[in-house]
């Protein structure tokens, strides 16, 4: 099987910048980064066409190795609808916990907090967000 | 009687359209939802006597045959997963409908709850009939799609918190399982399960490890299997009571699932068998002590549910057929028994007006029904004879036994030690709850000053007590009797079990299922 160098090194370079995303604790990051990760993995697909050749049609007079791999094909197509469907989601999501707690971040969880250092008040973030954590413009206020 | 095989994806799924077009009528909606739960039931019981008597079902889809169509397929294992999965939600279902009947539908919007749940519904039973890798992958996301709005329900901002977490961590494994399947393809140039059970043992052995640990890294995130269980606690305990009894039952028993299918079908081999067997000890473990640290019973059921999956993990691990039937029996038993005990647990919620263990007492005295419906599940889930709590774990030690060597030993020390820990978390629970009085609960007030002082103390709010209607009890007792049932009829599932599990020893019968025509382990020309 011969794969292209240039689409190996791009789906390394999204996968990278993907993973690294995926660590931040800014949920709009969280977002960038799956949808990073979404496309390395349907170029991951791709590229295990092996060489491309003719579109799939057929046609009795080539051969059928002339052929690029459909089935490769349909599986991006489903993983592509089913990305960004659940993309869509996450991003409602997203504006939710922003209009509800004016947090744009992967919070600790309370009970494991409280577990942790006996009964502790977890206050309730009331001011804007910092900036390094947020992706969202300051003068917002929030709206409840 | 291949015709039933697509039917028990289709009842779900039409049933969730037409509860989509009787939105605005509730009454119709429940109709048409819990119908549709009983004709899945029904086809399930049906679909498990027909493949236990004559054998495997299977259907291809539009006429293709085998490696260029998709296959359904229903063995054993299949069925009765599905008939387990049809009991649990309709009797989740049940108990939906009796909260949202006695909340006057304001605390559940049923209009997308009806359909959402049976879109579920349709998930599960795709994963269970799914004959190539991508099937599976589609059902895995259609339950998971589904999962994701079921588990922020409401949108409330503890809600929000747990889903988005629960989003990422399923996200993530969605995309490395889709990796694996490309791996595959690109190793093997398919991607029918059979066919990869033929093809596998071409390829280089670093290359099957490789994408043996993809798979098992994606389906151990589903399953909860540590050290990929850290999401579960966090996010089960905020959903609604019947949302959090439906996942905590079947969604992490969905992974196991697929575990058994890699581990038998598409790798039998014990390359990765000791580092499993590791891997459930530390299951095992680590659940246990997270739940007799929690303090709200929510969140101790939710520690106990990942510590229950290394059971289920050690009995795949072992890579016999006395290990696979004992994990499959024990899977059947604590689908139910979870489920159970997570609907006990939202009749406490309604009774007690919270969940957390501190703050609640005399139950035992003012709602002495909802006590006998908690305490048999918890007996059952921390394996005192005669359970079948006990008896699952009973087939585990003893296949584990045979094995015969230190880590066998450890494994079943383990495990004697975990289900004690479970114990005495539930007896905890049991205890505080329900044994003590109302008046030994520490700053006891009236229930409606406490919810007004407390509530910013904790996220888990003291919501005011509420009468429980007769439905959520029922159902919560129905599925009791039928977690007792398992414990009566033990031998005839645990035959079942155990023949499923001699299905599964090494893909040849799976393989001849799929191409009746090829002989055993040979390429398809």
């Amino acid at each position: 099987m011969t794969v292209s160098l240039v689409l190996v090194i791009v789906m390394s370079a999204l996968y990278a910048c993907a993973v690294y995303l995926l660590l931040e604790r800014s949920l709009t990051r969280v977002l960038l980064g799956f949808l990073l990760a979404g496309n390395a993995t349907n170029l991951l697909i791709i590229i295990m066409v092996g060489e491309a050749g003719l579109a799939p049609i057929f046609d009795p007079a080539i051969a059928p190795e002339e052929y690029t791999d459909p089935l490769p094909q349909a599986l991006v197509l489903t993983a592509i609808v089913i990305t960004f469907a659940v993309s869509s989601f996450l991003l409602a999501l997203i504006y939710r916990s922003w209009r509800l707690a004016n947090a744009d971040d992967v919070s600790d969880d309370a009970d494991d907090v409280a577990l942790r250092g006996g009964a502790v008040l977890i206050e309730a973030e009331e001011t804007a967000p910092e900036a390094s954590t947020t992706d969202f413009p300051h003068e917002t206020e929030p709206q409840r | 009687m291949t015709a039933l095989v697509p039917l028990v994806v289709l009842v779900p799924l039409l049933g969730a359209a037409l509860t989509l077009v009787a939105g605005r009528r509730p009454r119709p909606q429940r109709a048409i939802a819990i119908t549709s739960l009983v004709v899945l039931l029904a086809i399930g019981a049906v679909l498990l006597w027909q493949v236990d008597q004559v054998g495997p079902l299977v259907m291809e889809v539009g006429g293709w045959a085998a490696p260029y169509g998709i296959v359904l397929i229903v063995d054993r294992l299949a069925a009765l997963m599905i008939v387990v999965s049809a009991v649990v939600l309709l009797a989740v279902l049940v108990f939906s409908v009796g909260q949202g009947l006695a909340d006057g539908d304001d605390e559940t919007p049923v209009s997308i709850y009806n359909p959402t749940y049976l879109i579920l519904t349709t998930g599960v039973m795709v994963a269970f009939v799914a004959g190539d890798l991508f099937n599976l992958y589609v059902g895995f996301e259609i339950l998971l799609v589904s999962s994701y709005v079921l588990i922020t329900l409401g949108g409330t901002e503890s809600r929000i918190r747990a889903g988005v977490t629960y989003v990422v961590v399923s996200l993530v494994s969605s995309l490395l399982f889709l990796a694996s399947i490309a791996m595959i393809y690109g190793a093997l140039g398919t991607v029918t399960i059979a066919q990869i059970a033929q093809r596998i043992d071409e390829l280089p052995v670093d290359v099957q490890i490789l994408l043996h640990v993809m798979l098992l890294v994606a389906f151990g995130i589903k399953a909860a299997v540590f050290p990929l269980s850290f999401w579960l606690p966090d996010s089960y305990p905020t959903a609604p009571a019947p949302v959090t009894a439906a996942f905590a039952g079947l969604l992490t028993k969905i992974g196991v699932y697929a575990i058994i299918r890699v581990e038998t079908v598409i790798f039998p081999g014990p390359e990765l068998n000791p580092a499993l067997m590791v891997l459930a000890l530390l299951t095992m473990i680590v659940g246990a002590l997270g739940a007799v640290a929690q303090a709200d019973i929510k969140r101790i059921l939710s520690f106990t549910l990942v510590s229950h999956i290394g059971y289920m993990i050690l009995g795949v691990a072992l890579g016999t057929v006395e290990g696979t039937a004992a994990a499959i029996y024990y899977i059947v038993h604590h689908i139910v028994v979870q489920t159970t005990l997570f609907l006990a647990a939202g009749l406490i919620e309604r009774e007690a007006g919270s969940t957390s263990i501190s703050r609640i007492g005399g139950l035992a005295a003012s709602a002495p029904v909802v006590a006998a419906l908690f305490l048999i599940p918890a007996l059952n889930l921390g394996g005192i004879p005669p359970f079948s709590g006990f008896l699952g774990k009973l087939g585990l030690f003893q296949a584990t036994a045979e094995q015969g060597d230190a880590l066998a030993y450890a494994l079943i020390a383990g495990g004697a030690l975990v289900s004690l820990l479970t114990l005495y978390a539930l007896i905890r629970v049991w205890n505080l709850a329900f044994w003590r009085s109302a008046d030994a609960v520490e700053g006891d007030q009236s229930r409606l000053l406490r919810s007004v002082e407390e509530a910013p103390l904790s996220t888990s709010t003291v919501s005011g007590t509420r009468s429980t209607p007769r439905l959520m009890t029922a159902s919560t007792a129905g599925m009791v009797a039928v977690s007792v049932a398992l414990t009566v009829f033990a031998g005839p599932v645990y035959a079942i079990a155990d023949r499923a599990g001699q299905n599964l020893d090494g893909p040849s019968v799976y393989i001849q299922t799929v191409f009746p025509s090829s002989a055993e382990g040979g390429e398809l020309e």
